[in-house]
C-alpha cells in the first residue's frame, strides 16, 4: 500500500476499504451483540406468553364443559298421588327415579348395586328436583321426560382427571363404590360431558355447588359498570382535556392541575376503592355492591387515563391546522371543534377504549365496595335489574372463585379468565380498527 | 434575478389601508418590536425584509392579531385598519381575521377536500345563502388563487394530495374566499421550489388589483420582484421604509445598505 502511494500524486489513504480496521470491527460486533440481545429478549417474551396462554387455555377449558346425567323418566298420576301421600315425599320421588335408572341399566344388561345415598352423592337431591318439576308442569305427567341433571363436582372432577380412583378416599362426598356406578352409567351413555352454557350465562353459586357456578351475572355487572364509566368519563375527560390543552391559560394553577392529573393516573386502584366506599356509599348512601357505584369508582380511575391520552392526541395535531382555521376567521372554539378534534378523534377513541379495558380488569376497588361474592337470587331474573341492584364484576368473580376451597372453583376461575381476556382482546381489536379507520394524514 | 429591475417600478401612491403607530411587542420580558411606525397602502404589495429574528413575522402577525393566541405576547401602540383601532376592546379578533386574511409559511390545507378547504371560511361567516352561492364563491376564489384550472375536475379530492405549490395557492384561495381587504403572507414561498415560487409570485402580483398585500420574505430578490413598498427590519426596529426601488438602489440607512449588499444578515 505505502509503496504504491509513493508514485501516486494524490494523497494516499493509509488502508484499503476492503480491510476493516479494529475500531470498525468493534463497532460492528457491538451492533451484532445488541441485535442478539434484542432477539433474545423478544424470544423470552414470546416463550412466557406462550406458556401463559397454554396454561390458561389448558386450565380454563374444562370450565366450559360439565358432566350431566340424562335420564328418560316417566311419572304417572297414580305414582305422583302415591308419593304425595307419603311422609317423606321427596324420598318417594327419589326411589321412583332410582327404580327407573336401574331398569334402564338392566335393559342394557348391566347390574350395578346402588342406593339412594349414592345417587345423592352423584346428583344431589334428585327427589326434590323431580317433585318441583312435576308440580310446575303437571301436563308432562305420564309421558317420558328427558331430565338433564348436573353431576356433582367430584364426579365432574373424575371425568376431568381431578379425582382419581387410586387416591380417592371414601367420604360423604364420594365413595369408591360410586365410581363403579359412574363407569357403568358412562358405558350406558347416560352420563357424559357436555358444553356448559350455564357457565357462560349463569350466576355464581354457593360454595358447596361449584358445578352450578357461572360467570354470566358478572359479565352483565361488568357491562353495566362499563356503561357508567363510558357515559361519565368520556365526556368529562374529553371536555377537561380540550379546556386544558386549548383554552386554559398557562399559570401556576393549571400547572398544579396538570401535575395532579398525572399523579392520579398512578394512584393505586385500592385507594380509589376506599374513596368510593367513603364517599359514594357511606356519605352519599348509594346502594352497596351496585354497578352504579362500581362504575363511579372506576370512572375516577379511568378519567386520568382518558385525559392524558386525549391531551396527547390534541397535542399531536399540528399547530398549522389551528393557524389555518384562525387565519380564515374561525373562532377558537370553531377551530377546535371543526378541525382539531376530528383529527384527534382516533387517538381519543383509542385512549378511551384502553382506559375502559383497564377498568374492566380492575379488581381491588370492587372488593372494597362489596361487588364481590355475590350469589344471584332468583336467577336468571335476579341480576339483570340494572345499575342499582347488587351484582358482581368479572375480575371480582374470578377472585372469589380462586379464593374458595373447593378445587373445582379453581377451574372456574381459569375459565373466567378466558372470558375476561376474550373481552379485553375484543376491545383492543376494536381500538385498533377504529384507529386505522379514522386515521388521517396531513 | 437582477435586483436592479426594482428601479423601474413605478409607485403610484394609494390611500392608506393600515397605519401602525408606535407599535411595541413584548414576548414576556423580551422586547421583540420597538416603536414601529408604518403605513401600508391599499392595492399595493408591501414587503417586510430583514435577517432572521428581526421581528418581521411578529409584526405581520400583529396586523390580524394572530399573536393573541400566544399567552405571553403583549402589544402596545395603535394599529389602525381604515382608521379603526384593531386592538380596541370592542374589536373581535375573529371578525378582524375575516377581513385580514393570512397565508402561512408552510402550506397548511385542512385535511379535507379542496372544495371544503375553500368553502370553510364562507360557511362559518354565513356568506353563502345557498349551495350554488357557495359553489360560485369557491370557483371565484380558486380562480383568484390561479389554481381553478388544475383542480376543477377534482374539487372533492383531498387538499393534502396536491403538490406543495398547488397547496400554497389553495391556501391563498382559501384566504381570499372570505373577501378580505388585506392579505398577509408569512414567507409564502419558503417551502416551495423555484417554479412554484414563480407561480405564487405571479399570483401575488395579480392579487394587488384587489387587495392590499403584505408579504414577509427572506429573499431580497423576491421582495424586489413582487413589491412596490419595502420595509427593512433589524433587531426589532423598522430601519427603513420606502418605495422598493429606492430601498434597493439608494438606501438611506447604512444598515439597509449592508443588508441588501449581503454584508449583514
Amino acid at each position: 500500500m505505502t509503496d504504491a502511494s509513493m508514485d501516486n500524486p494524490t494523497p494516499a489513504r493509509s488502508r484499503s476499504l476492503s480491510q476493516t480496521d479494529p475500531n470498525t470491527r468493534r463497532r460492528n460486533a457491538a451492533e451484532r451483540r445488541f441485535r442478539a440481545y434484542g432477539m433474545a429478549a423478544i424470544l423470552v417474551g414470546l416463550f412466557f406468553l406462550t406458556v401463559l396462554f397454554v396454561s390458561i387455555v389448558r386450565s380454563g377449558l374444562p370450565a366450559f364443559t360439565r358432566t350431566v346425567v340424562t335420564v328418560d323418566f316417566t311419572l304417572t298420576q297414580e305414582q305422583m298421588d302415591a308419593a304425595e301421600s307419603e311422609l317423606f315425599k321427596t324420598k318417594a320421588y327419589s326411589n321412583l327415579f332410582i327404580a327407573s335408572l336401574q331398569e334402564q341399566l338392566q335393559q342394557r344388561g348391566m347390574t350395578v348395586e346402588f342406593d339412594e345415598a349414592a345417587i345423592e352423592r352423584l346428583l344431589g337431591k334428585v327427589g326434590g328436583t323431580l317433585r318441583a318439576h312435576y308440580q310446575a308442569n303437571p301436563d308432562e305427567l305420564s309421558q317420558p321426560v328427558a331430565f338433564e341433571l348436573a353431576a356433582s363436582s367430584r364426579v365432574d372432577g373424575y371425568f376431568k382427571g381431578r379425582v382419581q380412583r387410586e387416591t380417592l378416599q371414601d367420604s360423604r362426598f364420594l365413595q369408591l363404590s360410586d365410581l363403579d356406578l359412574v363407569d357403568a352409567l358412562e358405558e350406558a351413555g347416560i352420563i357424559k360431558q357436555a358444553f356448559s352454557w350455564a357457565f357462560i350465562t349463569g350466576a355464581d353459586s354457593g360454595v358447596d355447588n361449584p358445578g352450578g357456578a357461572g360467570i354470566g351475572a358478572s359479565v352483565v355487572g361488568s357491562f353495566f359498570m362499563m356503561l357508567v364509566v363510558l357515559v361519565l368519563s368520556l365526556p368529562i375527560g374529553v371536555a377537561a382535556s380540550i379546556y386544558l390543552e386549548e383554552f386554559a391559560p398557562q399559570n401556576r394553577f393549571t400547572d398544579l392541575i396538570e401535575v395532579n392529573i398525572s399523579n392520579l393516573a398512578a394512584v393505586p386502584s385500592i385507594v380509589f376503592g376506599i374513596l368510593g366506599l367513603a364517599v359514594f356509599i357511606q356519605f352519599m348512601h348509594l346502594p352497596q355492591s351496585a354497578p352504579l357505584v362500581g362504575g363511579l369508582v372506576l370512572s375516577l380511575m379511568t378519567l386520568p387515563t382518558i385525559i392524558i391520552s386525549t391531551r396527547a392526541s390534541l397535542k399531536a395535531v399540528p399547530p398549522s391546522i389551528r393557524d389555518a382555521a384562525l387565519g380564515v376567521g374561525a373562532s377558537k372554539m370553531q377551530a377546535v371543534f371543526h378541525h382539531v378534534l376530528p383529527l384527534a378523534a382516533p387517538g381519543i377513541l383509542t385512549g378511551t377504549i384502553i382506559g375502559l379495558a383497564q377498568a374492566l380488569g380492575e379488581t381491588a376497588p370492587l372488593l372494597l365496595i362489596g361487588m364481590v361474592g355475590f350469589v344471584a337470587r332468583g336467577y336468571p331474573e335476579g341480576f339483570v335489574e340494572g345499575f342499582t341492584e347488587p351484582n358482581s364484576a368479572m375480575p371480582a368473580q374470578i377472585y372469589t372463585w380462586a379464593a374458595r376451597a373447593d378445587v373445582s372453583f379453581y377451574e372456574k376461575a381459569w375459565g373466567g379468565i378466558i372470558i375476561l381476556l376474550a373481552f379485553l382482546l375484543t376491545m383492543n381489536i376494536i381500538a385498533i380498527i377504529l384507529r386505522r379507520r379514522f386515521e388521517r394524514r396531513w | 434575478m437582477n435586483d436592479m429591475t426594482a428601479v423601474d417600478k413605478t409607485v403610484e401612491t394609494q390611500r392608506t389601508k393600515i397605519a401602525a403607530q408606535n407599535v411595541n411587542v413584548y414576548y414576556g420580558d423580551s422586547h421583540a418590536i420597538k416603536d414601529v411606525n408604518v403605513e401600508i397602502e391599499d392595492k399595493t404589495v408591501t414587503a417586510f425584509i430583514g435577517p432572521s429574528g428581526c421581528g418581521k413575522s411578529t409584526f405581520l402577525r400583529c396586523l390580524n392579531r394572530m399573536n393573541d393566541t400566544i399567552d405571553i405576547c403583549r402589544v402596545t401602540g395603535d394599529i389602525l385598519l381604515e382608521g379603526e383601532d384593531i386592538y380596541a376592546k370592542s374589536v373581535d379578533p375573529v371578525q378582524l381575521r375575516a377581513q385580514v386574511g393570512m397565508v402561512f409559511q408552510k402550506p397548511n390545507p385542512f385535511p379535507k377536500s379542496i372544495y371544503d378547504n375553500v368553502a370553510y371560511g364562507p360557511r362559518i361567516h354565513g356568506m353563502a345563502k345557498s349551495k350554488s352561492d357557495l359553489d360560485d364563491i369557491v370557483e371565484k376564489s380558486l380562480r383568484r388563487g390561479a389554481i381553478w384550472d388544475e383542480v376543477k375536475d377534482r374539487l372533492h379530492a383531498p387538499g393534502t394530495g396536491l403538490s406543495g405549490g398547488q397547496q400554497q395557492r389553495l391556501c391563498i384561495a382559501r384566504a381570499v374566499a372570505t373577501e378580505p381587504e388585506v392579505l398577509l403572507m408569512d414567507e409564502p414561498c419558503s417551502a416551495l421550489d423555484p417554479i412554484a415560487t414563480a407561480q405564487v409570485e405571479e399570483l401575488i402580483d395579480e392579487l394587488r388589483e384587489n387587495y392590499s398585500v403584505v408579504i414577509v420574505t427572506h429573499s431580497m430578490q423576491q421582495a424586489a420582484r413582487v413589491s412596490q413598498k419595502t420595509a427593512f427590519f433589524h433587531l426589532g426596529n423598522l430601519v427603513e421604509f420606502g418605495p422598493t426601488g429606492q430601498i434597493f438602489t439608494n438606501p438611506e440607512d447604512p444598515r439597509t445598505e449592508s443588508y441588501i449588499t449581503g454584508r449583514i444578515g
